[in-house]
């Protein structure tokens, strides 16, 4: 099921160094590739830098130093903007709809090409059945499940190559936790790469192609979804708890 | 011992007396809420007014009494549909006293304020909920648009539509060429909320005496015409007053329909939502918020010349305005478009019935009066939304 795709590879970040406070790095040299059509995951413990790398790729935060290629191209430094014309699209993981806009002037947000916004959004409605039912529904009044599905189809709008999720179950109860799961697959066999942060790290890397461990802002390991799953020292060090690779490297043997 | 009693001899003081009943009440039940806080409303009209001088005033003050408890109850969860249900109470009970044709009157007349009030709201709540800018400054666009027109309608002697359509212009202009090389700079370089007051404040005095040092502080007048009236219905409106509350409308309505209906108007509100959210769903936020400014000043523009024309001109015009324009915006909630147009419309309409009871030169404090009480009872705004997490 998780064989490796033979995609050509579409984004990489190369040595990415960033953080929110001047002399505080979050990323102290991040490298992580992500090839054409796969489901990539991001885990590791609370703080080691994984919604930052995300919103360092999607220009929300200026790197340091490294860099981030996409098709062969170096996107480091442009506004996020601009980033989504490229053909990546952002989930974050709060606030991520307009809550006074209904869910039809959310879709509508997230379209880049006017001509196509009647054709997308109905596509939209297609995926997610709930929101045609709710399309005149202020965003801010509907259950979290239901907006990280508003946040999704938006983000979906411009038929983007890449969707970047940042934690898309956090918070979600159970039913819409499988919900959210089983879409975000749908959505990567129609053809989208995924590249997501998540918490829930058994769950999102048993559905994934590879995935990184990521712990003191820098990237430790790398893999096939099952096999980091598999692999002793990364169920030891964070599949377990949050505690931490320099803790556990001190540690006597 | 269970928490909160008192044993022998401990007594309690006035404060946690208050405290321990304003308790008992918030846990009571709607209805009771409700009945108390309409019998107090109806309490006050009626002391403040006079007393019923028969049986049937009295049974028509109950009835409304009761009526309006009755109307509240099922609309506990609906705060703009509640407003309505008080404000008709008021209007009812103002009616009973004073007739129907003196409350039609005076509501007319509120309806040209409420107009200015609501053109000048719109333009700073979105610049609020889009920049997190208190635009302090915004009165004196106000003031700019006005004396804009004063020269093209007076000093060129042009007709004031002309003058109307340059203050627009000119005033819009302002609000770009300000963002171009004050805000924007300003935000790029990482000014936080406070910084951007103070600017605004500081802003607010360069303008104010910038057009004193050129227009001096007399009353001026624009060229309008100031003793025809227009009679219907037995009302009587002054004819530059019809033409404000007519114009006004219109443009609020537009103002409306282009915030609902146009995808420029959409990505506003939007970005009031969520500037960030905004940016990374691929929309080019600074080109949404220089049409903003352009559309926020504009419309500040507009009120002050329809002030300008209804009132006189003089430098503190707009700041006089400003502060019943900032109870708009926080009673129709902070950043959102339609409150702020709905709210000032209201707040106009129901400080000008406010002169059947309290002197004129009070009204103002009335408008304040209501803000508070509404505040205290819903802090976010009639029309705003407490944000689920």
């Amino acid at each position: 099921m998780n064989e490796i795709a033979p995609g050509a590879r579409l984004l990489q970040t190369e040595g990415l160094i960033a953080g929110y406070v001047p002399e505080v790095d979050i990323l102290s040299g991040v490298s992580v590739s992500v090839n054409e059509g796969e489901i990539v995951t991001i885990v590791g413990p609370n703080g080691a830098g994984k919604s930052t790398l995300i919103k360092t790729i999607f220009g929300l935060l200026r790197p340091r130093a490294g860099r981030i290629v996409f098709r062969s191209e170096d996107i480091a430094g442009r506004k996020p903007h601009d980033i989504t014309r490229l053909g990546l699209s952002y989930v974050p993981q709060l606030d991520n709809v307009f809550p006074s806009l209904t869910v039809e002037e959310n879709l509508e947000m997230g379209s880049l090409d006017r001509s196509r916004t009647a054709e997308q959004r109905q596509r939209m409605y297609e995926l997610f059945p709930r929101l045609g039912e709710r399309r005149g529904q202020a965003a801010g009044t509907m259950s979290g499940g239901e907006r990280q599905m508003v946040a999704m189809a938006k983000a979906l709008m411009p038929d983007p190559e890449v969707l970047l999720l940042d934690e898309p179950s956090a918070g979600l109860a159970p039913a819409f936790v499988d919900a959210i799961f089983e879409k975000t697959q749908e959505v990567n066999q129609a053809g989208v790469t995924i590249v997501m942060v998540e918490q829930n790290a058994r769950r999102a890397l048993t559905m994934s192609d590879r995935g990184y461990v990521l712990d003191l802002g820098r990237d430790r390991f790398e893999g096939p979804g099952k096999q980091l799953l598999e692999d002793p020292k990364v169920a030891e060090l964070y599949l377990g708890g949050t505690a931490r690779i320099d803790r556990a490297e001190a540690a006597p043997e | 011992m269970e928490a909160g009693t008192l044993g022998p001899g401990q007594e309690r003081t006035m404060g946690e007396r208050f405290a321990h009943a304003l308790n008992r009440f918030s846990e009571a039940p709607y209805v009771v809420k409700a009945g108390i806080g309409i019998f107090l409303l109806d309490l006050v009209l009626v002391l403040a007014d006079r007393r019923p001088d028969s049986v049937g005033e009295w049974v028509l003050l109950l009835a409304i009494f009761a009526a309006t408890v009755a109307a509240m109850v099922p609309l506990e969860r609906r705060p703009a549909a509640t407003a309505a249900v008080v404000l008709a109470n008021v209007v009812a009970i103002l009616i009973l006293y004073h007739g129907l044709h003196e409350v039609s009157q005076r509501g007319i007349n509120g309806l040209s304020l409420g107009a200015i009030y609501a053109l000048g709201a719109v333009g700073l709540t979105l610049v609020y909920g889009i920049l997190k800018l208190v635009n302090f400054a915004h009165g004196d666009f106000l003031t700019f648009g006005a004396y804009m027109a004063y020269l093209v309608n007076v000093t060129w002697e042009l007709p004031l539509v002309f003058g109307l359509a340059f203050a627009v212009l000119t005033t819009a202009l302002l609000g770009i060429g300000l963002e171009k090389v004050m805000w924007g700079p300003m935000r790029g370089r990482g000014a936080g909320m406070l910084q951007l007051l103070l600017m605004a404040i500081g802003l607010a005095f360069v303008i104010r005496y910038g057009i004193q040092f050129v227009w001096g502080t007399e009353l001026r007048q624009l060229n309008v015409n100031r003793t025809d009236t227009v009679n219907f219905l037995d009302l009587r409106v002054g004819r530059t007053q019809l033409i404000v509350i007519i114009v006004g409308f219109v443009t609020l309505i537009a103002t409306g329909l282009m915030l609902r209906m146009t995808l420029l108007g959409k990505r506003m509100r939007a970005l009031s939502d969520d500037l960030d959210l905004a940016e990374t769903s691929g929309i080019d936020t600074s080109r949404v918020i220089l049409y903003t400014w352009l559309f926020a000043a504009g419309l500040a523009g507009l009120a002050g010349v329809f002030a300008g024309a209804i009132t006189q001109l003089q430098p503190e015009l707009g700041f006089e305005l400003l502060l019943p324009i900032f109870a708009a915006v926080v009673l129709g909630g902070i950043g959102n478009a339609f409150g702020a147009l709905t709210a000032g419309i209201v707040l106009g309409v129901v400080i000008e019935w406010s002169t059947l009871i309290v002197a004129p030169g009070l009204k103002l404090a009335v408008g304040f009066v209501i803000l508070i009480i509404v505040l205290i009872i819903r802090p976010e705004g009639i029309f705003g939304h407490a944000r689920t997490v």
